[in-house]
């Protein structure tokens, strides 16, 4: 009959993949985003440098890399079973397309958020990419805290976000991410068939709070070195 | 009554034929009252008259029960009114000297067969499947006997209510067939007699709909919104919890204990 790989990539097998591990990935950008706070704290990069030198070396070396592994391994799975639903299998299922849609509204929760998930998905992948590029694996200059060395990250940022490009296209693709979230949190519930009619006013609601409490806080951050760090001043910050 | 003039835009494709194509016809004398079917008649008299090929279309009981019509009117499957079928479409929603876009239901497990009719027998297939209880034949049991919470016996009725007529696939974006395969796992999933062969359905009408090559569900939600019976998406999570339970054996081996 059925086997097990069939079942888990089945219509609803793919969903609740791409479900999961789109909450995995909220549960991952929730904490980076509490780790970015320190960015806030005008005590010039120290808390931040200090907080990226206990990510790399408090933990143990191979846990990091476990960590780092299943994160990768988290990404690939949603990229490749979001694409499968939302662009391989959806052209697979309709040939021929309508001369006229339009929206039905009412309790349709179809609309830009949840049709541009591909768009904002593809370009949340490319951003991650040249965001690991530009930090993680950039020639990071050394700061000494108390007698200990660290790398100098806060540096880094603040040299990217000092370019108003740079900001710029942070605040841009901030965006998209409220976007993507703004459908992606409430359906990644349905997905993996925790959602009922009370349930979805609720998680709908709270999408919501999600969307713009991460696309806000992320995207306040470039904003705010651009105009507010300013190395010259006591503390960095104006 | 102030009659109409109706110009449809309409999808004519030869049975048989691999494309179609827009015809535009102009109808006259269209009363506000009539059915968008009705109107759809008038204009076939007239290409009868004329000696032209009719637009072919679906329907049946023709006062929304039957689940036998389906148009993609205006870019809305079932027209622009919702909780109605095409068949219940009334000319008053719609302008004198307006053009309708008139399509058929568009999915690739859903052929067009000529014009404005869709094979819909993927929706048999499927059910053939698991959308039915097995009971030995004999006199029917009193109704009294098994008991069941009445909230349980409204969640059964409203997913029972699906007719079948394919519109959550025709609006759906991914052309998905979860919210028809959804009500009727849905209905049985509520009631004591289809607790027996829960897992089973669930994996087997799943693979049908996947096999006939319906899309994912994205949850949109525009099936909810198109379905002349209001069948709501939370059955789209219940089918979901019913397919992992019966990806895990679970509802076979509660069975099997008879618990
Ligand atoms: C890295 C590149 C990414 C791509 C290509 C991508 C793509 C997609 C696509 C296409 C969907 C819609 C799937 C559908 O139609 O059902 C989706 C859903 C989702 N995404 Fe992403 N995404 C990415 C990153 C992220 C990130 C960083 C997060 C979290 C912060 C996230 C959270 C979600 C959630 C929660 C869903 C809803 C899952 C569901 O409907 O079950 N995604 N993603
Ligand atoms: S013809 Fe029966 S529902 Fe429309």
């Amino acid at each position: 009959m059925s086997t097990f790989r069939s079942h888990v990539w089945s219509s609803v097998g793919k969903k609740m993949i791409t479900g999961l591990t789109g909450l995995l990935l909220v549960g991952f950008v929730a904490v980076h985003l509490l780790g970015n706070l320190t960015l806030f704290i005008p005590d010039r990069g120290h808390a931040f440098n200090a907080y990226a030198y206990f990510l790399e070396h408090a933990v143990h070396g191979w846990l990091i890399l476990a960590f780092e592994a299943g994160l990768l391994a988290v990404f690939g799975f949603h990229i490749v079973s979001a694409v499968t639903v939302a662009w391989t299998d959806k052209r697979k299922a309709r040939p021929v397309g309508y001369a006229l849609v339009r929206n039905a509204g009412g309790k349709s929760r179809k609309g830009l958020p949840s049709t541009s998930m591909i768009v904002t998905g593809l370009t949340l992948a490319v951003f991650v990419v040249l965001h690991v590029k530009m930090f993680k694996f950039a020639d990071h200059p050394s700061v000494v805290y108390d007698g200990k060395e660290m790398k100098d990250l806060y540096a880094v940022v603040v040299a990217a976000f000092k370019q108003p490009l740079i900001a710029g296209l942070y605040v841009a693709v901030m965006g998209m991410l409220g976007f993507h979230l703004r459908h992606g949190f409430w359906s990644a519930f349905q997905s993996l068939g925790w959602n009922n009619d009370r349930a979805i006013v609720v998680l709908e609601g709270l999408a919501r709070v999600v969307a713009v409490l991460f696309a806000a806080g992320f995207l306040a951050l470039p904003l705010y070195i651009l105009f507010f760090v300013d190395p010259s001043v006591s503390g960095g910050h104006r | 009554m102030s009659e109409m003039t109706i110009h449809l835009k309409i999808w004519r494709q030869a049975r048989g034929a691999a494309k179609g194509n827009f015809e535009t016809y102009t109808v006259e004398k269209v009363l506000p009252e009539m059915s968008f079917l009705e109107t759809l008649d008038l204009l076939n008299e007239k290409l009868t008259r004329q000696g032209q090929q009719p637009v072919e279309f679906d329907s049946d009981c023709r006062e929304g029960i039957c689940g036998t019509c389906g148009l993609v009117i205006k870019g809305t499957a079932h027209g622009p009114n919702p909780k109605t079928t095409t068949c219940e479409v009334r000319m008053r929603h719609f302008r004198d000297g307006e053009t309708i876009t008139v399509e058929p239901f568009r999915a690739g497990p859903f052929p067009i067969l000529k014009d404005l009719v869709v094979d819909r027998t993927a929706f048999d297939r499927i059910q053939q499947q698991g959308g039915f209880v097995s009971a030995n034949t004999g006199s029917a049991p009193d109704g009294n006997a098994v008991p069941i919470p009445k909230i349980d016996a409204d969640k059964a009725m409203d997913a029972a209510s699906c007719i079948g007529c394919g519109a959550c696939v025709a609006a759906c974006p991914n052309a998905s067939a979860s919210l028809f395969v959804s009500a009727k796992i849905s209905q049985l999933s509520y009631l004591p007699q289809g607790g027996p062969e829960r897992g089973r359905r669930a994996l087997l009408m799943i693979g049908q709909m996947d096999r006939e090559g319906f899309g994912d569900c994205s949850n949109h939600g525009e099936c909810e919104a198109v379905c002349p019976k209001e069948i709501s998406i939370e059955n789209i999570a219940r089918m979901r919890r019913e397919y992992f339970k019966g990806a895990l054996g679970g509802h076979d081996r509660k069975a099997a204990s008879g618990d």
